[in-house]
């Protein structure tokens, strides 16, 4: 009985393992592997920490770096300040039979590729595009501006491509907020803001983590939306490692940075969960 | 004395639905008052509307005094208890009773001193770190009156705060709450589907049904001298009969059964004969086996059918020999009826003025 129950568990286990192991393990092994070599001047391969050197001594490689970290970051942050609204108005306000409706109406636009969605604000936002033909139309401008390729148009790109990441770990944390909870504190006293600081954000944490760690890792390894809205000078680091695979052909350069983003959204993530308090166990429940 | 709680002609409606139908009562300083009606009788939303979470259709609520119209609920001298107490789980008990006081900016010195103060009013001194969930129902409970209490309201709510409670620690924290509030002073207005809570605990008691109120009254004179038919179903036990008055002088009627029988009962007004009525009788109103001077009772003989054993709420269910229906008959239980056994054949009788008679309400 014993017996057959583990080879029932080895039976479904064996190819998510393998799945693991061919598809994510071992090419890691190999990238980090190629990260340590170099080709040297007889044109042989060697170990060596040159590409790891090479990053620190290009400032452009570093500033990209520590520039895609802070806007990630920054980008994780508004997207949780204007998700939050959102999903307590549909927890919280509105009636429940509209709740599965709205929640519909905010996964609508995931149904369309990240590219088309992208394309989508292009057209809106570039020169020649709607909002730029009503504006001059209602005479607010008299010359067409160009709303793309800054990093206002960047972000906000980030934050629309990342909202919905955002917004569902969050609904679900607030339905599970009794509402007397709310009420309770309006009683004793509390302030709206109380109520939000005091109670919700509280309730709310193991969400809005959760939420968080998607939001900025698919931020950070963001490749599409900030090299089409924010154009050349988005300066977005998977696109320095995205020209040492392409551009140069340099392999092991290019491994050596994706090394360097992995570690960087390591850390940020535990930062993330040290300074709330969380950890992941809770958190990926 | 101080009027507390002043409530008129408070209506609610949602869509067509009206919850609260035109209530008012005034409640005074230090009374414990209580709003006694079956489930979805609108005694929540009376409560939140008092407390400010609802707002009312019509009507005027005011406290000590001032009225309460367009007041917020975290503006209001009311501190509601919570049907499930929603005590705050991201924070500890110490913290839980600090919330409101922390809301009206007191000091830090002051606010430990009056939670540890209040906690061992609820006897629960030392518990400041626990955990909410690490508590026992009875505990939180406390905690939650706490919670309440600190802030010195004039009027507390409660709404069925021992709902959840099983049923031996329900009776010891109705004794307990009764005495906590006698100890405090504050006003109490309590609401419970449970009428031996409401019973035991108030100085006042009123009785709700389909959103209005169907009598006011003290816990004696409601179970005395009901004015409803509802009151007199709802609070304690009933023998209820259907019948006609046959003739009636003098507040004394005579009532014809629906099973045929003939009982003589006092009646408020002179009713017509021929009037359709309804007859409350309580269990101990009926005597086993009278003495045969005693004048004035309606006498008759019944079969035993079976001895609910209860303790001090024994009692006998009984049948007259020429019909079905079952009658409850209050066993005292000193000793003077063991000899009763099942099937035996016992003369009953219950005195005229024990009746509670009303005019049968024509069905629309
Ligand atoms: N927000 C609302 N919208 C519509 N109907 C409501 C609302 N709140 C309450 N009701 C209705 O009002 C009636 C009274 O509800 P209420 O919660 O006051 O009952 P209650 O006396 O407290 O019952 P219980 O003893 O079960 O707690 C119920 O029939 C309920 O369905
Ligand atoms: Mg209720």
């Amino acid at each position: 009985m014993k017996h057959q129950k583990r080879w029932a568990l080895f039976f479904f286990l064996t190819p998510v393992i393998l799945w693991l192991f061919l598809l994510i393990v071992l090419p890691h092994i190999d990238l980090l592997i190629m990260s340590f070599r170099i080709e040297n001047d007889a044109g042989e391969m060697v170990w060596s920490l040159s590409n790891y050197a090479q990053f620190f001594e290009e400032p452009i490689y570093w500033r990209t770096f520590v520039r895609t970290a802070v806007y990630s970051i920054l980008v994780t942050f508004l997207t949780f300040v204007i998700a939050l609204p959102v999903a307590l108005y549909i927890t919280k306000v509105v009636a429940p039979r509209f709740q599965g409706f709205l929640t519909l109406l905010l996964l609508l636009p995931f149904w369309v590729s990240e590219l088309v969605r992208v394309y989508g604000w292009m057209i809106l936002l570039r020169e020649s595009g709607v909002i730029n033909h009503f504006l001059i139309k209602l005479g607010i401008l008299n010359r067409p501006v160009e709303m793309l390729y800054n990093d206002a148009t960047m972000i906000l790109g980030l934050i629309y491509t990342s909202m919905l990441f955002m917004i569902v770990p969050l609904i679900a944390v607030l339905e599970s907020l009794d509402n007397s909870l709310i009420e309770a504190a309006y009683d004793l006293g509390a302030n709206m803001w109380t109520i939000l600081f005091k109670i919700i954000i509280p309730h709310a944490t193991p969400g809005i983590v959760s939420g968080s760690i998607v939001v900025f890792m698919l931020t950070l390894g963001n490749y599409l939306t900030p090299n089409l809205m924010g154009g050349k000078n988005s300066l977005w680091f998977t696109e320095q490692i995205y020209n040492q695979f392409i551009a140069s052909f340099n392999w092991n350069q290019g491994s050596a940075f994706g090394f360097l983003l992995l570690v960087l959204s390591s850390i940020v993530v535990w930062l993330g969960l040290k300074l709330t308090r969380q950890t992941l166990r809770t958190v990926v429940k | 004395m101080q009027i507390d709680l002043s409530v008129r002609n408070i209506t609610k409606k949602f869509k067509d639905f009206i919850a609260v139908k035109s209530v008012s009562f005034d409640v005074k300083d230090g009374q414990f008052f209580s709003i006694l009606g079956p489930s979805g009788c609108g005694k929540t939303t009376l409560l939140r509307m008092i407390a400010g979470l609802t707002e009312p259709t019509e009507g005027v609520i005011e406290i000590r005094g001032k009225s309460m119209v367009g007041i917020p609920p975290n503006k209001r001298p009311v501190n509601l208890i919570f049907q499930q107490l929603a005590l705050f789980p991201m924070m500890n008990v110490g913290e839980n009773i600090a919330f409101g006081l922390f809301r009206r900016g007191e000091k830090k010195t002051i606010i430990k001193k009056k939670v540890e103060t209040i906690l061992e009013r609820v006897e629960l001194s030392g518990f400041e770190n626990k955990k909410i969930d690490q508590l026992s129902g009875g505990q939180k409970q406390r905690v939650a009156i706490a919670r309440c209490l600190v802030l010195e309201p004039a009027v507390l709510l409660l709404d069925e705060p021992l709902g959840a409670l099983d049923l031996k620690l329900r009776e010891q924290m109705k004794v307990e709450l009764k005495k906590l509030q006698a100890k405090v002073g504050t006003t109490f207005v309590y609401i419970t589907h449970d009428q031996s809570e409401a019973l035991v605990m108030s100085d006042f008691v009123a009785v709700m049904n389909n959103g209005e109120f169907e009598q006011i009254d003290t816990p004696q004179n409601l179970y005395n001298n009901p004015k409803t038919p509802f009151v007199a179903q709802f609070v304690g036990d009933n023998n209820t009969w259907t019948g006609r008055i046959r003739q009636c002088d003098k507040y004394i009627a005579e009532i014809e059964t629906d099973e045929g029988h003939l009982f003589r009962t006092k009646v408020e007004d002179a009713f017509q004969t021929g009037l359709s009525v309804d007859l409350f009788l309580r269990p101990e109103a009926m005597l086993i086996q009278p003495a045969p001077n005693i004048a004035n009772l309606n006498r008759f003989k019944v079969i035993i059918k079976s001895i609910l054993f209860d303790g001090a709420n024994s009692q006998l269910l009984a049948t007259r020999p020429d019909s079905k229906k079952e009658l409850l008959v209050a066993l005292p239980q000193n000793r003077q009826y063991d000899y009763i056994q099942v099937n035996d054949n016992i003369e009953i009788g219950w005195n005229e003025q024990s009746g509670i008679c009303f005019p049968r309400k024509q069905l629309p």
